[in-house]
C-alpha cells in the first residue's frame, strides 16, 4: 500500500490544526443602525457529541431560537440595541471537559451561560462561572447539590427531584389510588434522583414498593426486569429516566402482557416517546413542571417555531434553554445593563412568565415551586390530565385542553 | 550496555526554564482555558506512564486502567469533603490512595495471570466496568459513594491554611489555582518519569521486557512471571491512584461519569500512539491526545472563515477529524510517534499467531 | 416457575442478538487476530440503513416481505462495502505492524463511523415503523413472539451455515489455511488478500443482519447504539472462545441468559442488598470465572503462548 499520499494529507491536517493558533472568532461586521448596537455573547454548554447529544443539541437549539427571537425584537438596553450572539460549546457530558468549556466561555467573556445538561457537568463548571462572576442557568440539572455550593451565580429552570418526585407520588396515591408500585431507574443522577424521591414519598403514604429495579441509560432490553416485576404484580410502574429507555420499555411491558399503569417524569414527556413506543404508548403518564404548554401564551407558538426552524420536534429541554435566555434578557432589562455584575442580582428577583410556566427563584437559585402537570397519552398524543399546584394537597381540575 | 549519553545540561536548563514559565506563557497567549487543559494533560501524562508500565513494559493489555484512577479519586473524595465530614490532609490521602489502588491492582491482576492477549483485555475491561458500576451504585443500602450524583465540594490541596485553589501573589506575579496545580502536577509528573526511567533500566524492568517479549522463555529463564506481572499491575495502579487523588482535589467534584470505558481506551491510545514502552513517547502521546480534541474545537469558526458558512456541525467535524487523526497516525507510524529504541522491539509477528 | 422460564426465554433472545453480532467479531478475529472495535458500529450502520429503507417503504405502503427483503439487502450491501473499505484502507497496511496498532486504528474507525452516521441520520433516537402486529406464542407459561423465535433460529442457522461453509467449501479451506499461517498459505497458492477481504465482507454482512434484527426487535435506532452492542458481542465472543464460530453463538446465548437471570434474581438472592443494577458486574464475574478455568474461553483452542 502506497503511503506516499499520507504525508501531505497528514501535513494538511496538522496544518489546519496549527491554524487554530491564529484562529480567533471573526469580528462581526459592524452594522450601520439607527442606535448603537451592543453585541453580547450568551454561552451554551451541553453535550453535542456522545450518547446524550440529542438532548444537548436540543438545548442549544432552544438557546439559538431565543437569541434569534430576541434579536428580531430589537430590544434596547441602556440606550443601545441588544444583539445577542451564541457561543455554543460541546462538553460531551463529561465533568472535566465541562470545566474546560466553562473556562473557555469565561475567557470569551460571555455575559451569561445556559448550561450544562447533566449535574455532573454543571457542578464542576459552576465554580468556574462563580469565580468569573458569570450567571449560569441550567436547563436540566437536577442534583440538589448544584445550588447548595454557596455560589451566587447558579440557577436552574427545572424542577429538581424533591419537587417532582413527591408530586408524582401524591398523584399516584390520590388520583390513581394504587396500592402497589414497582420503581425502575436508569442509574443516572437524574433518573435515580427522581425515582428515589418518588419512592420515599410513596412509601410514607403507605403504598408498597414491591420491586425496585435498575437499568442504565444505554440499555434497550428490559425484559428481564419487567418479567421480575410482572411476577410481583404491581398496580403501577414508575420509571425515572428518559425516553430512549421509556419508549422501548413500555413496548416490552405490553409484549409481556403486564397490565400495570406506567408513569414517569419529564424525561419521558416527549413526542419521541410516543414515536418510540408506538401503539404501546397509549395510557402512559408523565409529569412535567409548569402548566400545559398548549395553554401557555407562548407555548404552542414555541413548539411550532422550533419545528419550523430545526425540522424536528422539541426533544426535551429546549423550552428550558429558551426560557433561560429570556430570563437573562429580562434581568438585563431590569438592570438596564448587559454587565453581569449589574444584572446578576436582578436574576434572583425574576418573576417571568416563560414557555415552561411561571419562573421565580428562591434564595438558592432553585425554581420556586411551580405547578406540575401530569400528562397522559391519548390516541397517540400527550394530553394534559391534571395540574398540581405547589404545596400538593390542592389539586385542580384540568383546564379545558385545546383539541 | 546502558551506555548512557552524558547529561546535556544546557538542554536541561532550557527545558526547566520553559516548564517553569509555561503556565504564564500559555495563559497570556492562549487564555486560561488552555492552562486548564495543560493541567489536565499533566494528569493524563501520569496515567499514561502508569499504563505504560502495564502495557508497554510488561506487555499486559489492560483495557480497564481508569478504574485505578477512579479508586484514587474516590479515596480522596470520600475523606476530604463534606460527604462523611472527614477532611483529612492530602499528605495522608495521596499515599493512601496510591496504596489502596495498588491493592486493587493486585486484586484485579491476580485472576488474569493465566490469560493472554485479548482474553486479558476483556477481563481487565470487565474489572474496569465492575469498579465503575460499584461506584455508581453504592448508595444503597448505605451511602458510600453517593451513586451517580457524585461527591461535591472536595477540599483542594492545602497546607496549613495555604490553599492551592486560591490565587496568591508572589513577587508581583499572580498565581491562580490553575498555576499552583500546574506546578504540583509537574512535580508529580517528573517524579513519575523518573521512576519509570529507573524501572526501565532496572532488573525488574528487564524482567518485564522479557515477559513481554516471550513469557514462556522468560519463565524458563527463571523469572517469576507471576510476581512480576502482579508487580506491574500494582505499580501501574499506584500511579493511577496518585493521579486520581490529585484529580479529585483539582476538580472539586467526582462522579462515575469521569471513569468510563472510553476513558480507559483513550489512555491506552495515548500509550500506544505515543510509543509504547518509551517513556518520552508516552508523554508525547498523552499530551497530544489531550490537546488535539481541544484544538479541534476551533474548526467551527475556521469553517466560517474559509467557507463562509458552517457545512458540518463543528462538534461532529471535530470528532471526525479526531478519528481520522487516530487512523492516520497509526498508518503513518504504526510503532507509535516515538517508539522505544531498536533493542526493545518485540519479535515482529508475521500474520498473526 | 413461569417467571423462571420467561427469564430463560428472554435471555435466549437477547443472547441471540449478541450472538449475531459476536459472529462478525469472531470471524475477523479468527483470521486476523484483530479485535475489530468498529464492528459494533458497522452493525449500527446496518441497523440505520435498514431502518431508513423500512421507513420509506412502509410510508409508501409496500408489502412487508418486500420491505424486509429490501431493508436486509440494503443493509448488507452498505455494510459489506464499508467493511471492505475499512479493511483495505485501515487494516491491511497494518498487517505487519505491532499487535496493538490495528486496535488503535479500529478505535479511530469506530469514531469515524459513528459521526458519519450522525451526519446522515442525526443524533436523535429514531423509531422503526411497526411493520406487523406481533404474533404472540406461549410455551411452558412463557410468552414470546414469532420474531423472537426467528432471531434465535437465525443465529443458529447462520452459525450452522458458517461452520459448514468453513469446513466444506474451497474458500472455507482457504480461510482455515490463512488462519493457521498466512505466509505459508500464501506460498501454497491462497490469495490471502482476497481471503481476508472476503472474511471482512462476510463478517460485516452478518453484522448487517444483526443490525436489521435489532431494529426489528427493539424498534429503535441511534448513532451511538453500536458501542454497547459491540462491547457485549466482544464479551460474548471471548466467553465462547474468540475465533470460534460455535463459541460466538454459545457465548452470546450464555451471556444473554446470564444477564437475564442476574437481573431477575440478584435482588432475591441477596435480600435486596444488590439488585438488577449489578447485572453487568455479575456477568463479568461469571466471565472471569470461566476464563480462570478455561483461559481460552469455553470452546477456544489456543491455550498456547500467543502474547
Amino acid at each position: 500500500m502506497k503511503t506516499a499520499f499520507l504525508k501531505p494529507l497528514l501535513l494538511s491536517v496538522a496544518g489546519s490544526v496549527l491554524l487554530w493558533g491564529c484562529g480567533k472568532e471573526p469580528a462581526p461586521a459592524p452594522k450601520p443602525a439607527a442606535k448603537p448596537v451592543q453585541t453580547v455573547k450568551i454561552g451554551s454548554a451541553s453535550p453535542l457529541t456522545g450518547p446524550q447529544a440529542h438532548i444537548g443539541i436540543d438545548i442549544r437549539n432552544g438557546v439559538q431560537l431565543a437569541i434569534d427571537d430576541a434579536n428580531a425584537a430589537a430590544i434596547e438596553i441602556g440606550g443601545k440595541q441588544l444583539k445577542l450572539e451564541l457561543v455554543a460549546e460541546d462538553d460531551e457530558a463529561n465533568p472535566t471537559k465541562a470545566t474546560t468549556v466553562a473556562q473557555k466561555l469565561a475567557d470569551a467573556k460571555v455575559a451569561a451561560v445556559v448550561g450544562h445538561f447533566n449535574s455532573g457537568a454543571s457542578i464542576p463548571a459552576s465554580k468556574i462561572y462563580s469565580d468569573a462572576g458569570i450567571p449560569q442557568i441550567s436547563p436540566s440539572s437536577t442534583n440538589p447539590k448544584y445550588t447548595q455550593q454557596g455560589f451566587k451565580t447558579t440557577f436552574r429552570v427545572v424542577a429538581h427531584d424533591d419537587q417532582q418526585g413527591p408530586t408524582l407520588a401524591r398523584f399516584a396515591e390520590k388520583t390513581l389510588k394504587v396500592k402497589t408500585v414497582a420503581v425502575i431507574d436508569d442509574s443516572t443522577a437524574y433518573g435515580q434522583g427522581l425515582a428515589e424521591a418518588f419512592e420515599k414519598t410513596v412509601t410514607a403514604a403507605g403504598i408498597k414498593v414491591v420491586a425496585r429495579e435498575h437499568t442504565t441509560d444505554k440499555d434497550t432490553d428490559f425484559k428481564a426486569i419487567l418479567t421480575r416485576i410482572k411476577g410481583k404484580n404491581p398496580d403501577l410502574i414508575m420509571f425515572g429516566g428518559i425516553d430512549p429507555q421509556a419508549g422501548p420499555m413500555i413496548k416490552q411491558m405490553k409484549q409481556l402482557g403486564i397490565k400495570a399503569k406506567y408513569i414517569g417524569g419529564d424525561g419521558m414527556q416527549t413526542p419521541n416517546f410516543i414515536k418510540l413506543a408506538g401503539d404501546a404508548a397509549e395510557g402512559a403518564m408523565a409529569s412535567i413542571p409548569g402548566l400545559p404548554k398548549e395553554q401557555m401564551p407562548g407555548g404552542k407558538a414555541f413548539l411550532e417555531k422550533y419545528k419550523a426552524k430545526f425540522n424536528q420536534d422539541v426533544e426535551l429541554f429546549a423550552p428550558m434553554g429558551y426560557d433561560a435566555v429570556m430570563v437573562f434578557i429580562d434581568a438585563m432589562k431590569r438592570a438596564q445593563s448587559t454587565d453581569p455584575v449589574k444584572f446578576l442580582p436582578e436574576i434572583g428577583k425574576t418573576a417571568y412568565q416563560g414557555v415552561i410556566g411561571p419562573i421565580a427563584f428562591d434564595d438558592k437559585g432553585d425554581l420556586k415551586n411551580g405547578p406540575i402537570t401530569i400528562y397522559v397519552v391519548k390516541e397517540g398524543k400527550w394530553e394534559p390530565l391534571e395540574t398540581v399546584s405547589p404545596g400538593a394537597a390542592a389539586e385542580q381540575p384540568p383546564a379545558p385542553a385545546a383539541k | 550496555m546502558t551506555g548512557r549519553v552524558p547529561v546535556p545540561w544546557r538542554w536541561l536548563l532550557l527545558a526547566a526554564a520553559v516548564l517553569l514559565v509555561l503556565p504564564f506563557a500559555v495563559e497570556m497567549l492562549f487564555g486560561r482555558a488552555w492552562l486548564r487543559i495543560v493541567d489536565v494533560a499533566l494528569l493524563f501524562v501520569m496515567l499514561s506512564l502508569g499504563l505504560n508500565i502495564v502495557v508497554g513494559f510488561a506487555g499486559l493489555l489492560d483495557l480497564g486502567y481508569i478504574a485505578f484512577f477512579a479508586v484514587g479519586a474516590y479515596c480522596y473524595a470520600l475523606l476530604a469533603s463534606p460527604h462523611f465530614g472527614i477532611h483529612a490532609s492530602f499528605l495522608l490521602l495521596l499515599p493512601a490512595g496510591a496504596l489502596i489502588a495498588g491493592v486493587f491492582g493486585v486484586l484485579l491482576g491476580a485472576p488474569t495471570l493465566r490469560l493472554r492477549g485479548d482474553y486479558l483485555a476483556i477481563v481487565t475491561l470487565g474489572f474496569g466496568e465492575i469498579i465503575r458500576i460499584f461506584l455508581n451504585n453504592l448508595n444503597r443500602p448505605f451511602n458510600l459513594t453517593n451513586g451517580p450524583q457524585g461527591i461535591t465540594l472536595i477540599d483542594p490541596l492545602s497546607v496549613s491554611g495555604f490553599s492551592l485553589a486560591k490565587t496568591h501573589t508572589v513577587a508581583g506575579l499572580s498565581f491562580s489555582g490553575l498555576h499552583n496545580y500546574y506546578y504540583v502536577f509537574l512535580v508529580f509528573v517528573l517524579l513519575t518519569v523518573l521512576i519509570s526511567r529507573r524501572l526501565e533500566y532496572s532488573r525488574i524492568g528487564r524482567a518485564w521486557f522479557a515477559i513481554r517479549d516471550d513469557e514462556l522463555a522468560a519463565a524458563a529463564m527463571g523469572i517469576n512471571t507471576r510476581n512480576l506481572k502482579l508487580t506491574a499491575f500494582a505499580m501501574g495502579a499506584t500511579f493511577g491512584g496518585v493521579a486520581g487523588g490529585l484529580f479529585a482535589s483539582f476538580q472539586g467534584f467526582v462522579s462515575p461519569e469521569s471513569f468510563q470505558l472510553i476513558d480507559s481506551i483513550m489512555v491506552l491510545c495515548m500509550v500506544v500512539l505515543g510509543g509504547m514502552g518509551n517513556v518520552w513517547g508516552v508523554v508525547l502521546g498523552a499530551v497530544l491526545l489531550t490537546t488535539l480534541p481541544e484544538a479541534l474545537r476551533y474548526i467551527g469558526p475556521l469553517q466560517q472563515r474559509f467557507l463562509g458558512e458552517v457545512l458540518i456541525d463543528p462538534s461532529d467535524l471535530r470528532m471526525l477529524l479526531f478519528g481520522a487523526a487516530l487512523v492516520l497516525m497509526m498508518l503513518f507510524r504504526p510503532n507509535g510517534l516515538w517508539p522505544p529504541a531498536q533493542r526493545r522491539y518485540p519479535a515482529t509477528e508475521a500474520g498473526h499467531g | 416457575m413461569e417467571i423462571f422460564v420467561q427469564q430463560i426465554v428472554n435471555g435466549l433472545v437477547l443472547g441471540s442478538i449478541y450472538a449475531l453480532v459476536a459472529l462478525g467479531y469472531t470471524m475477523v478475529y479468527g483470521i486476523l487476530g484483530l479485535i475489530n472495535f468498529a464492528h459494533g458500529d458497522i452493525t449500527m450502520i446496518g441497523a440505520l440503513v435498514a431502518l431508513t429503507v423500512a421507513q420509506v417503504m412502509a410510508a409508501a405502503g409496500l408489502p412487508v416481505p418486500l420491505i424486509l427483503a429490501a431493508a436486509g439487502a440494503a443493509a448488507i450491501l452498505v455494510c459489506a462495502v464499508i467493511g471492505l473499505t475499512v479493511e483495505r484502507v485501515a487494516y491491511r497496511p497494518l498487517r505487519r505492524a505491532p499487535r496493538l496498532a490495528p486496535l488503535i486504528t479500529a478505535i479511530g474507525v469506530s469514531i469515524l463511523l459513528q459521526y458519519s452516521a450522525a451526519l446522515v441520520w442525526g443524533k436523535q433516537y429514531i423509531a422503526m415503523p411497526e411493520l406487523w402486529v406481533p404474533h404472540k406464542l406461549t410455551l411452558a407459561g412463557a410468552q414470546f413472539t414469532a420474531l423472537q423465535l426467528v432471531i434465535f433460529a437465525l443465529a443458529c442457522l447462520i452459525m450452522a451455515g458458517l461452520i459448514l461453509f468453513i469446513r466444506y467449501s474451497r474458500m472455507g479451506r482457504a480461510m482455515r489455511a490463512t488462519e493457521q499461517n498466512a505466509e505459508v498459505a500464501g506460498l501454497m497458492g491462497v490469495n490471502t488478500h482476497h481471503v481476508i477481504a472476503f472474511t471482512f465482507v462476510l463478517g460485516s454482512a452478518i453484522g448487517a443482519v444483526a443490525g436489521l434484527m435489532v431494529v426489528l426487535y427493539y424498534g429503535i435506532g441511534h448513532y451511538f447504539m453500536g458501542f454497547m452492542l459491540g462491547l457485549k458481542a466482544f464479551t460474548a465472543a471471548v466467553l465462547g472462545g474468540i475465533g470460534n464460530v460455535g463459541g460466538a453463538v454459545l457465548g452470546g446465548l450464555l451471556l444473554g441468559v446470564i444477564e437475564s437471570l442476574a437481573s431477575g434474581y440478584i435482588g432475591d438472592l441477596t435480600g435486596g442488598v444488590f439488585g438488577s443494577n449489578y447485572r453487568d458486574v455479575f456477568a463479568f464475574l461469571v466471565l472471569v470465572l470461566v476464563l480462570i478455568f478455561r483461559p481460552s474461553g469455553l470452546l477456544g483452542r489456543h491455550s498456547g503462548d500467543r502474547a
